[in-house]
């Protein structure tokens, strides 16, 4: 085979993925705009996707903090820096450990989630049932989902920034010696309005990128159980890659560099 | 075939997936208030004929009239309105597995034209009575079903919005001779009080012989014959001859493994 042509084909290839994504993420973001909104699917998807995240958001987010706190104390202890621990702890959860963490235990939860989900519906011609009774699927199904997790997922890293920053705080005052109050006045005077949004505004993309990867997949999954398993499986590699890539750009726009 | 408009015309209907052409000019007619089966082998596009038609695939190339209007021509804001009067059975049902039964009847009513949840639990109900099913099913779940109990649901379903026309994937795959002539008769029935055009697509010939007017048969992508029901058995072609005797040999050559 000619490898500039395999080379070529695999570009296209891409191109095409991106495009139907793309077209695909419009539509199902906007969609609702010429009604009906199903309200009633949309809350369903923000409590599943918020509100059931929480446990394993909290949890991910409170040893991420107190092994955090270890790791710079032992870091800037080597040139006597070690009274910034929480300054540092608290900028480095709430720009970057908080969304990032937050946004990758839901996308395993949830972008398989709705893959799976819709992937059944569509391998058991439920969405083309859907169609013939005269319902949108992308207002039904893809929509509300979009919009919950997008809307959802700031609050979700809201929790996960608190819960974070405790955890940090627990292994400070108890394993190295900080006074709690001071430690909290010490993030208080430090830590500003800029630093804890840019966290949410990341979060917001990454609830949209998630939520997109995994109706996508499940939306276009073909010839049974297999196809969901695959369709599964790409939703989750694509919400996590696309959730690390966008991260750095979006990092990079708000540092300015 | 008389002079009057037919309900459903479909002109040189082409689609292919990749390499592999399904259809290949299909030239059908059906006249309003007339019954339709499209025999033909598993795999010879009968799906995807009828989903072309739904507007669920966008065919390659041919027409498609509906009420004397190509829909393929429509805006496809246009084209949905038209394919929302066609009520469809799916071959495995098709049901909301999330929604209990009489939601699933009430689906149309409640989230696509936006009636109240009493309007369509009182429209389910009436439309269990007319599959035979009691009104306590209504509150079960879709799985909690049996297979021929689903198809009766997804019947339901079917018809709950009165629609003109009503097309049936293989309506008795997968069931018992006893329950498959339940949904047969059923399904007669109900075409006929609705006075609805209807296309059925099956491989079974009881099935074929007790819901159709007239009988199409599909083979490579193309209609090869077509003619009244009763003249199913002696139609001179020896597609048909082979496809109703249910014989190995014949024109229609199966592999009997991969080349």
């Amino acid at each position: 085979m000619n490898p500039l042509a395999a080379i070529g084909r695999l570009t296209i290839g891409l191109l095409a993925e991106i495009g139907a994504l793309s077209v695909f993420a419009l539509r199902g973001a906007f969609a609702w705009v010429s009604g009906p909104f199903y309200t009633r699917e949309f809350l369903n998807a923000a409590i599943r996707i918020g509100f059931n995240s929480l446990p394993v958001v909290g949890l991910t987010a409170i040893f991420t903090g107190a092994a955090l706190a270890l790791n710079i104390y032992d870091g800037s202890a080597r040139f006597n820096a070690e009274s910034f621990l929480p300054q540092i702890l608290s900028v480095s959860i709430v720009r970057e450990l908080g969304p990032g963490f937050a946004a990758l235990m839901v996308a395993g939860r949830s972008s398989s989630g709705m893959a799976a989900e819709l992937g059944a519906m569509r391998v058991s011609d439920q969405i083309d049932a859907m169609s013939t009774l005269a319902v949108d699927p992308f207002k039904y199904l893809i929509s509300p989902r979009i919009l919950a997790t997008t809307m959802m997922l700031p609050f979700i890293v809201l929790v996960a920034d608190i819960i974070g920053i405790l955890g940090g705080w627990f292994v400070a005052v108890f394993a190295l010696g900080f006074e709690g109050a001071t430690y909290i006045r010490n993030i208080d005077q430090f830590l500003t309005t800029d630093d804890v949004v840019s966290g949410l505004i990341k979060a917001g993309v990454f609830g949209f990128l998630i939520s997109v990867m995994g109706c996508y997949y499940g939306y276009k999954s073909r010839g049974g159980a297999q196809g969901v398993g695959g369709a599964t499986r790409s939703a989750v590699v694509a919400s996590a890659v696309a959730i690390l890539a966008s991260n750095y750009v979006m990092t990079s726009l708000f540092v300015g560099v | 075939m008389s002079g009057a408009t037919p309900k459903i015309s479909v002109r040189g209907l082409k689609k292919s997936f990749g390499r592999k052409e399904v259809l290949r000019g299909v030239d059908l007619d059906v006249d309003e208030g007339a019954s339709l089966v499209v025999i033909g082998g598993s795999g010879t596009g009968k799906s995807v004929l009828l989903k072309c038609i739904l507007g669920l695939l966008p065919p390659d190339a041919g027409e498609i009239w509906i009420d004397g209007v190509n829909i393929l021509k429509m805006s496809s804001f246009e084209r949905r309105r038209r394919t929302r009067e066609i009520g469809m059975l799916f071959q495995g049902s098709a049901l909301f597995d999330s929604l209990k039964v009489w939601e699933n009847i009430g689906f149309r009513l409640i989230h696509g034209e936006g009636k109240s949840a009493k309007a369509a639990r009182i429209r389910a109900t009436d439309c269990l009575a007319q599959v035979g099913l009691p009104k306590e099913v209504g509150e079960l779940a879709p799985s909690e079903l049996s297979g021929g109990m689903q198809k009766r649901v997804a019947l339901a379903r079917a018809i709950a919005a009165d629609p003109k026309v009503l097309f049936f994937d293989e309506p008795t795959t997968g069931l018992d001779p006893i329950t498959a002539d339940v949904i047969n008769r059923l399904i007669v029935e109900r075409v006929k009080a609705l006075g609805a055009t209807a296309i059925s697509i099956t491989h079974d010939m009881i099935s074929a012989r007790r819901i159709a007017d007239d009988i199409a048969m599909l083979h490579e992508g193309r209609i090869v014959w077509r003619g009244a029901a009763a003249s199913i058995s002696n139609s001179g072609n020896p597609y048909v001859d082979q496809f109703v005797n249910g014989r190995a040999e014949g024109p229609i050559k199966m592999a009997l493994r991969v080349e």
